[in-house]
């Protein structure tokens, strides 16, 4: 065979079974969307790379699959960066293929030269500057290989355009290397962890984005059912457990339940799986878990005694050591520790409405979409309070439908994540949260999905401010307010028009439940703006510093 | 002040520009303090052994176990018996050739 590197390309991401790529032509990649035109991949004309990156990861964080994204050299890399850097925090896999200037131009500080495979180390699990046309042949099933195995993660492969212009002969198609499933997980640690777990008084689940997948999220409702262990979990494995089962803590950390907060120190066993303890579920590290046993199981070993020193640990998949132990488990009733659970859920009743609020108070708009759309729909939001009261507020019982950036607290990823989702489940129904902050970061998107008539409801909530940060001036500057308040408010209807999607506003509107349940019921793209109070404010909350059981309600 | 004990990582890793980059990467993103680095290709240039010097601290078994990670780090090991004058010693390592 003999083919271009750019066919070459094409050619591998169709063997990997690529359906759809988000990105933006220009000079360093116009090679590849040539090779790509002949090919039934469909792309996604993104109108910030920015954008393109996170549609990657809206279609990578629905599936578990390596979602891609193209971009040219230059400015299109570095506009890449943000949502490079938001899907290593998160472990997404996503491979995004850069062009960059031709090789022997680089180093000359030529037009749109910039050190991509530099910039992007610290950001990425792993990437690649391709130097021969032949590389290109073990790179790219390499670039995915690593972006889905283990810990997944993105992978830059930056491709100089003479190398995508040159011919090659090769005699035949690589292999894409299949994910391990084998276990590494010995009967020895096995029974280990399960004589723990058994002889465990007061024992509690701490569950992190490592069992937020279909496998992980069965095993673990079954070992927490038949031990009767109460779960908390980390926003990264929100589905994975459902909010409403009797054994469900909630969330833990600084905007999680009071009592998840107050019983994980109160445990003598604490089981964090696929956890890594980072700051926003743990707080002041130090001041937390401080009585109990650890037992650390992630399928990183760096994460192991990272933060918290484990008494017991294992380098694992959740899923696999969940497998294992389950037949090694007793049935346990443990009425003790649940009178105690109940007890303190009792003492901290978990947040709602008001009695005497109206629809535009945040958790009555949720529960009014909760209860008209689908229950397969799919959540994505962008950052700050609509986010945490989504979070609260909203019943997720399966893996895979919330999705959110929970690392990196990007503004803007709502949007064209939603986007991304959409893409990848043509059949879900998908929700945006987003604010009047947050939907400027990355507005531009809602043109891409009028381009493909997606199925997707915009909320924003709109309070004129940068709430979540507002609020941190409110409660710990003495409401000294500074920048955090819009003085020009935008149309968003009008925006949303402009750039050819639905726009409803609930502000005027004479039957707002009304409207809003109309425009969850349209299928395509709409956006609705809801005036939020900007007194409201997200509670409870740890103070930034603070041990975790010390929240402000 | 007890001077730190000082120790080595002995690195076997892929030769190509970048990787060196990800290593010094990996310690100043992390905040892992480093006293010293010598590298150098082995058998036919396709891999590169890299010695590094490092104060012994509680950070240890993260960076053995952050540098296992990198892609292109073939393998780790500690040397803590290994002579670590050469680092000390750079201004002698480096001699004219006669004539």
């Amino acid at each position: 065979m003999e083919m271009t590197g750019a066919e070459i390309i094409v050619r591998l991401l169709e063997q990997k079974g690529i359906k759809t790529v988000a990105g933006i032509p220009g000079a360093a990649n116009l090679h590849l969307y040539n090779a790509l035109k002949s090919s039934n991949i469909r792309h996604i004309l993104a109108r910030h790379e920015q954008g393109a990156g996170f549609m990657a990861q809206g279609m990578a964080r629905t599936t578990g699959k390596a979602g891609v994204c193209f971009s040219t050299s230059g400015p299109g890399a570095t506009n890449l960066l943000t949502a490079l850097a938001d899907a290593k925090l998160d472990s997404i896999p996503i491979v995004a293929i850069t062009g960059q200037v031709a090789s022997a131009a680089i180093g000359t500080d030529a037009f749109q030269e910039i050190d991509t495979y530099g910039l992007t180390i610290p950001i990425t699990k792993h990437n690649f500057l391709v130097r021969t046309v032949e590389e290109l042949l073990t790179v790219i099933p390499e670039a995915f290989h690593i972006a889905e195995s283990g810990r997944p993660g993105p992978v830059v492969i930056d491709i100089p355009k003479d190398i995508q212009q040159q011919t090659c002969k090769f005699e035949q198609w690589p292999e894409f290397k299949k994910i391990s499933n084998e276990s590494s997980v010995s009967e020895n640690q096995a029974a280990e962890i399960a004589a723990m777990i058994n002889s465990a008084q007061q024992p509690v689940i701490l569950a992190g984005g490592g069992v937020n997948n279909e496998d992980s999220a069965g095993f673990l409702l079954r070992l927490a059912e038949f031990n009767n262990i109460p779960v908390t979990y980390t926003m990264r494995a929100l589905g994975a457990f459902p909010p409403d089962h009797r054994l469900s803590l909630g969330m833990i950390g600084m905007h999680g339940t009071r009592y998840a907060n107050a019983l994980i120190e109160e445990a003598d066993l604490v089981i964090a799986l696929g956890a890594r303890f980072d700051d926003r579920a743990t707080g002041i590290s130090k001041n937390f878990c401080t009585k109990p046993k650890i037992i650390h199981i992630d399928i990183d070993a760096s994460e192991i005694n990272k933060i918290k020193k484990a008494t017991y640990s294992l380098t694992a998949r959740a899923e696999e050591v969940l497998k294992k132990i389950l037949p090694l488990i007793v049935s346990d009733g443990r009425e003790q520790w649940l009178k105690e659970i109940d007890r303190v859920k009792k003492s901290m009743p978990y947040v709602s409405a008001p009695e005497d609020s109206d629809l535009f108070h945040p958790f009555n708009i949720i529960s009014e979409v909760v209860h008209n759309v689908p229950n397969d729909t799919i959540i994505s939001t962008d950052v700050g309070q609509h986010q945490m009261w989504v979070v609260q507020a909203w019943p997720f019982r399966k893996p895979r439908t919330f999705i959110s950036s929970s690392g990196l607290g990007t503004m803007g990823f709502g949007v064209p994540a939603a986007i991304g989702a959409a893409l990848a489940n043509p059949d879900k129904k998908v929700v945006c949260f987003s604010g009047d902050g947050s939907i400027l970061m990355n507005i531009q998107e809602l043109v891409t999905m009028a381009e493909n008539n997606l199925n997707i409801t915009v909320l924003v909530f709109n309070n004129h401010s940068l709430g979540l940060v507002k609020q941190h001036q409110e409660l710990f500057f003495k409401k000294n307010f500074m920048a955090t308040q819009f003085e020009a408010k935008p149309d968003f209807c009008a925006l949303a028009k402009a750039f050819g999607i639905g726009g409803i506003d609930l502000t005027e509107a004479p039957e707002p439940a009304k409207t809003l349940i109309e425009a969850l019921a349209f299928e395509g793209p709409v956006l609705v703006n809801i005036p939020i109070d900007s007194s409201e404010i997200v509670l409870p909350m740890v103070k930034p510093g603070a041990p975790n059981k010390d929240m402000i309600f | 002040m007890n001077p730190k004990k000082l120790l080595i990582i002995e690195l076997h890793v892929n030769n190509h520009p970048g990787v060196m980059s990800h290593i010094t990467g990996l310690f100043s993103r992390r905040g892992y303090n480093m006293e010293g680095i010598l590298c150098g290709a082995i058998g036919e240039g396709e891999t590169s052994l890299i010695y590094l010097l490092i104060a012994e601290d509680e950070k240890l078994e993260q960076i053995i176990l952050q540098l296992s990670k990198l892609y292109d780090v073939l393998n780790v090991k500690l040397r803590p018996d290994y002579d670590h004058k050469v680092f000390f010693d750079i201004d002698k390592l480096l001699t004219q050739q006669p004539g």
